[in-house]
């Protein structure tokens, strides 16, 4: 079972072929089926390979699949070859199985669009690309899926491009991330000068084998391919593209910006985690910089007011969480929070999306209200949601993943774990102002419509995973399992176990609490209502824009690039070489009036040139 | 035995001739005549200069430029029948067409 892996990335790639090729001629029922059919299909064999790994996996935990010889050059070699080990039979689960139901809530949610069928060619490319990221076993063929899913993510997030914003945001968001992969490139290239191959096996061993820790090339390696992660990941300082990347349509941002894509970045610092070991100093750097994005996202997302932005800075913290378990070197337990918030961060998405279908396209949460009884499905997989990215104790898997990655920053020192947990705090309270603001208090607004099957069950089925897949790995007074760590294992080795004071896992419980109960009481006597009508303060400004960093970028990059751009637009060394072309030009106008077409005047001359010749030969 | 300066004279004088025919006559039929006079002038001189070396070279090429006469000329005479078909004219002066673009 496990040789058909290729088709898992294949099955995608052949829907997004047959919708582009003959989609417009289709009717859109048939565009559905081959869009959502496709990836349905994929996470089919891919939950066969994931049963047959289960009951009969290969030696060293490791399946290689080499399709074709790419490049073969005396001292270098790349092959477009397939690798699959628990981390990356994770990641392919997770991608196929929620890609497939966001597919499934799509072909209701974008009914009637325009484009319908670009819509579906688009994300099953997408889908196709992730797939192939995380299966990679080269990573020049990863760095195809990488540039592949941010082409599939401009596509789609500039979907709606009659509107210039969208067109706009599209850019940004794709501009950004290829600043990011420019530094990833030069990683690459220095690995493959280096060790003459990109086959990420040979790499790892070659680096542990060549690089002593904590010296500067494995720093300089890692820290070049940390920036395209960071850049991919929507980590502070490059982070500006996440909020306006909501542009495109809900599911998008369900799958591309919340559940897979933004996690590549985690998922390329797991893959090469013995590279990232031999550079303690980037791995402190990773940890500083989560921490400032899980503190900077939460404030942006406490003063949002449409809904999506907020899950879009919620999106970053909880990738700044992830990156924070990194920099302390855990990677079971930022790859166990990649899981669960991929489920829970895809409920929160298209929760928001079954809610503004039903209110005309409305995002502002202040104009919506009341809601838990008109859309009482919605409430319910929102409600299950934001108890996740809250980590609500004890009923959902944000908790358990959550306490798993605190635990395991605890061990690291309290400095980053007190940062966790101040962010842990923050996010109850702006989730929960969201929540509160957009189902309780009076109602604003007619609701339209009515959800059918393929709305409800992409819902209750991520809903019902996003309470059941924490138990997967429990803390110790919970019964302690260690499912998920142990199934990472053979990949990315078991962390320690160390004893926390009681405290610890007291202090996680007790944060998210209290930011639900203060962002209760701020609901209940009006506070987020008033706050959301009033002008924002210059503080709120500030967070609500990001902290400055568009600003900030604008004048350091964008306006200098523009000067710069409208200098050179008249291309002063082509004004050089343009003098040139004037004298022939000047030469031919006052020349020209020789050539008169009068045919005797022309022999005169010629006689009288020749005469003169002739003259000059014999008397000078 | 004849000096070799008559010729040379004689082609001088021809070629002068053809010359004027050249820069007076608009009508290109007679344009072409004088330009033959001038080769024939210039072929002249080439048998002169045999003569003055004692060589037959001269008249060798004398042959090779009579061939080259006939055709240049039927080249010519193409051109003018072409140039009448569309000018409807043979004044040469009338095929200043020629422009710079506007």
């Amino acid at each position: 079972m496990i040789a058909y892996l290729w088709l898992v990335p294949a099955l995608p790639l052949l829907g997004a072929i047959m919708l582009g090729l003959c989609g417009g001629a289709l009717p859109a029922r048939i565009n559905g089926a081959i869009g959502a059919g496709s990836v349905g299909l994929a996470a089919v064999v891919a939950l066969c390979i994931g049963a047959a790994w289960l009951a009969h996996p290969p030696p060293q935990q490791l399946f290689t699949q080499v399709l074709w010889s790419w490049i073969n050059l005396p001292g270098f070699s790349a092959s477009i070859a397939l690798a699959l080990d628990p981390v990356s039979l994770l990641m392919m689960l997770i991608i196929s199985v929620i890609g497939f139901f966001i597919h499934l809530f799509s072909t209701e949610y974008m009914q009637g669009e325009e484009g319908y069928s670009r819509y579906f060619a688009y994300l099953n490319l997408f889908v196709a690309c992730m797939l192939l990221l995380v299966l990679a076993s080269d990573l020049l063929v990863m760095f195809a899926g990488w540039e592949g899913v941010g082409v599939c993510s401009y596509l789609l997030v500039g979907f709606w491009f009659a509107e210039p914003a969208n067109g706009g945001a599209a850019q940004k968001s794709f501009i950004v991330t290829r600043i990011a992969d420019i530094a990833m490139l030069a990683g690459l290239l220095l690995l493959a000068v280096q060790f003459g191959t990109l086959d990420i096996h040979t790499v790892l061993a070659g680096a542990v084998a060549a690089w002593p820790a904590g010296t500067a090339m494995p720093a300089l390696a890692a820290s070049l391919l940390l920036i395209g992660g960071l850049g991919k990941s929507a980590q502070a300082p490059l982070q500006t593209w996440l909020p306006d990347a909501m542009a495109g349509p809900t599911p998008v941002s369900a799958l591309i910006h919340a559940a897979t894509m933004v996690t590549a970045g985690v998922y390329l610092v797991v893959r090469l985690h013995a590279l990232f070991a031999l550079a303690p100093g980037v791995l402190a750097a990773i940890g500083i910089g989560a921490a400032l994005t899980v503190l900077l996202a939460a404030f942006a997302g406490l003063v949002q007011s449409d809904i999506k932005r907020v899950l879009a800075y919620s999106t970053m913290g909880q990738i700044g969480y992830m990156f924070l378990a990194l920099g302390a070197g855990a990677w079971g337990a930022a790859m166990f929070h990649l899981l669960t918030h991929a489920v829970f961060k895809a409920l929160l998405f298209l929760s928001a999306g079954a809610i503004s279908m039903r209110l005309h396209h409305e995002q502002n949460i202040f104009a919506m209200g009341g809601l838990w009884r008109k859309l009482p499905a919605a409430f319910a997989a929102f409600a299950v949601g934001a108890a996740c990215l809250a980590a609500l104790p004890l009923v959902d898997c944000g908790f358990f993943s959550k306490e798993y990655l605190l635990a395991a920053l605890w061990a690291r020192g309290p400095w980053l774990w007190a940062i966790g947990i101040a962010g842990a705090f923050l996010t109850g309270l702006y989730i929960f102002r969201a929540f509160f603001t957009v189902f309780f208090g009076g109602a604003q607004t007619d609701v339209a419509g009515s959800y059918g099957p393929r709305i409800i069950v992409p819902l209750a089925a991520l809903g019902a995973a996003a309470l059941v897949i924490g138990w997967l790995q429990a803390p110790e007074f919970l019964g302690g399992a260690a499912a998920f760590s142990a199934f990472l294992a053979p990949a990315i080795g078991v962390a320690p176990a160390t004893h926390l004071p009681v405290l610890v896992p007291l202090t996680g419980m007790a944060a998210p609490l209290a930011g639900m109960a203060l962002a209760y009481t701020l609901h209940a006597n009006g506070f987020w209502r008033r706050q959301g009508a009033a002008t924002p303060g210059a503080v709120r400004r500030l967070c609500q824009t990001g902290f400055g960093f568009d600003a900030a970028y604008r004048f350091l990059f964008v306006t200098p690039f523009l000067v710069t751009v409208r200098a050179l637009r008249q291309d002063p060394v082509d004004q050089a070489f343009g003098v040139l072309e004037r004298l022939a030009v000047a030469l031919h106008k006052n020349l020209r009036h020789a050539q008169n077409g009068k045919l005797r005047r022309y022999a005169g001359w010629m006689m009288a040139g020749s005469l003169a010749t002739f003259l000059l030969l014999v008397f000078a | 035995m004849t000096d070799w300066r008559d010729p040379a004279g004689l082609a001088l004088a021809l070629f002068l001739l053809g010359l004027l025919g050249l820069l007076a006559r608009k009508n290109l039929v007679f344009v072409l005549m004088s330009v033959e006079i001038m080769l024939n002038a210039a072929g002249l001189l080439f048998i002169a200069a045999g003569m003055r070396w004692g060589t037959p070279d001269g008249q060798v090429m004398f042959i090779a430029v009579l061939n080259l006469a006939g055709a240049e000329l039927a080249v010519g005479l193409v051109l003018l029948l072409r140039l009448r078909g569309r000018l409807t004219t043979l004044d040469g002066d009338a095929a200043n067409l020629l422009r710079d673009a506007p």
